[in-house]
């Protein structure tokens, strides 16, 4: 039963100022701005961009900013600010193949055209506190080679030319939108992988880990891992033709997996997929891998009854918005529900006591 | 080497790709006052952007972008259209203006002192980036063991 009870509300607006003076923090420590959280801390605006499944810079370095560095507190901020806006359209699907690659690396061939990019990578570093960026800050510059524009295709249609792995083609049908309709059970390949990408990567990275330890049973390859820009192309009705409206930083992800054959289909090698906003990787790989473990039935493959093959189990609390506004409102006030269940409690414990008497004469 | 004509996908796609501070000074810059009334007001909204599973597959919805626009009519009758990434009215209104005035006498103007410099900075910007990534890529030896 829910009933509505006034009050508290000079509390709250305590409690607010005492948040807004905390998220300021010291006074004599200069104050961070948007345009330096969104320079310098760059993977948390891309995580908050690709959760809150919002691609804008600027406002997911507002949304850090007003939460005190709480990224599922910013990425609600925006899942709320993007309903308040209309929707234009639907673009083109990006072209991923003339992506300006910023890294691109294979971890199934050596020798590719176009070269293995690192990028601005973390690997390879020594994961050793730098105290001299506490000290100095930071003073290195990226070093430049000329090059030429070229090509970079996607290394898994090396495997496509001997029709080694399983090709994906395009049917032409309209995707559904998680964000027009709600989730339904069973959820094609396209409803899986919007979830997927607007998921939290914690929880995606867990059940992308699951499946390595042997809960499903796939053994994955990076077959490529790009990042970099791709153009957004959209129709625009009144002109009667396309325009790109805007760039957006994606990481892509394709794995590269074993597959022995099946009733359906013949051995060959198959895919898993991850597109995500930004320089996400991490996010990214664990895409490909869940969505590869949730292929098991189209590709005829044994349920293994792991987390990670159940689509409703990943699809219903991957999001995690949805997942922090029903864990959360547990804490707000629940005084009448739990002062019937007192009530209940004392009942049995009565009847429980007369029982005991009851046997004891 | 130099671009002699634009069509207008092309310079649309320019101005939807500009940043704010680079378009609205050189848009000032021209120094073009004109008369013009709006046929759409701005507005901000969001784009929803799709991708495709495997990358040659099937299309699914990936994400939201933010994107303004609006249309402006010029007294002489010509209309323009503007669209820009990101959350500006301001960016939108002088788009839509110079896609009114790419259809004017002002043209050669509006080429020269502001799409040509808006293309060189989003070529200036990608030539860098391609450069920094050059340097980053592997080169691979084999260290050949002398049996």
């Amino acid at each position: 039963m829910y009933v509505a009870v006034k009050g508290g509300e000079k509390a709250i607006d305590n409690a607010h100022a005492w948040l807004s003076e905390l998220r300021r923090g010291d006074e004599n420590v200069l104050e961070l701005s948007v345009d330096q959280i969104r320079e310098q801390l760059s993977l948390a605006v891309n995580r908050v961009m690709s959760e809150g499944s919002l691609f804008d810079p600027d406002l997911a370095a507002l949304a850090i900013k007003q939460s005190r560095g709480d990224l599922i507190e910013a990425i609600f901020l925006i899942r709320a600010y993007r309903t308040t806006l209309p929707r234009f359209g639907y673009s083109a699907p990006i072209n991923t193949d003339s992506m300006q690659c910023t890294r691109r690396i294979s971890a199934t061939f050596k020798d590719i055209p176009g070269g293995q990019i690192l990028g601005p990578t973390f690997d390879y570093t020594h994961r050793l506190l730098d105290f001299k960026l506490a000290a100095e800050g930071n003073r290195t510059k990226a070093q430049s080679q000329k090059t030429e524009a070229k090509s970079t295709p996607h290394i898994t249609e090396f495997l496509n030319k001997e029709g080694l792995i399983q090709t994906e083609n395009d049917d032409g049908s309209d995707p559904p939108d998680l964000t027009r309709e709600p989730l339904e059970i069973p959820a094609n390949r396209a409803i899986r992988l919007q979830a997927l990408s607007r998921s939290d990567e914690g929880f995606l990275l867990g059940l992308a880990y699951s499946t390595q330890r042997g809960y499903a049973r796939n053994h994955a390859f990076v077959g490529e891992l790009r990042i970099g820009i791709c153009s957004v192309e959209m129709d625009i009705p009144e002109l009667g033709f396309s325009i790109e409206i805007g760039e957006i930083e994606v990481t892509e992800c394709e794995t590269v997996n074993q597959f022995v054959g099946s009733k359906k289909e013949p051995p060959q090698f198959t895919r898993g997929y991850g597109l995500v906003f930004g320089q996400t990787e991490r996010k990214a790989i664990s895409m490909a891998l869940v969505d590869r473990a949730m292929r098991w039935k189209e590709l005829g493959e044994e349920n293994k009854n792991a987390p990670a093959q159940d689509a409703e189990f990943v699809l219903y609390h991957c999001d995690n918005i949805q997942a922090t506004g029903f864990l959360e409102h547990i804490k707000l006030p629940h005084y009448v529900d739990f002062q019937s269940e007192i009530e209940l409690v004392r009942k049995l414990r009565k009847a429980a006591d007369q029982n005991k008497k009851q046997e004891g004469k | 080497m130099q671009k002699k004509n634009w069509s207008r996908k092309e310079w649309l796609s320019i101005l939807a790709k500009s940043d704010l501070d680079s378009l609205s000074t050189l848009w000032k810059k021209v120094q073009i006052n004109a008369e013009y009334e709006f046929f759409r007001k701005p507005e901000i909204g969001t784009v929803m952007v799709r991708g495709r599973s495997g990358g040659t597959g099937n299309s699914f919805n990936l994400g939201e972008i933010t994107v303004s626009r609006c249309s402006v009519g010029l007294q002489t009758g010509e209309q323009g259209y503007g669209y820009i990434q990101g959350r500006s009215t301001e960016g939108a209104t002088i788009a839509a203006l110079v896609d009114a005035f790419m259809q004017t006498s002002h043209k050669k103007l509006i080429e020269q002192k502001i799409l040509k410099p808006l293309d060189a900075i989003h070529k200036r910007n990608k030539k860098d980036l391609a450069s920094k990534a050059e340097a980053t890529k592997v080169d691979f030896f084999t260290l050949a063991r002398k049996s």
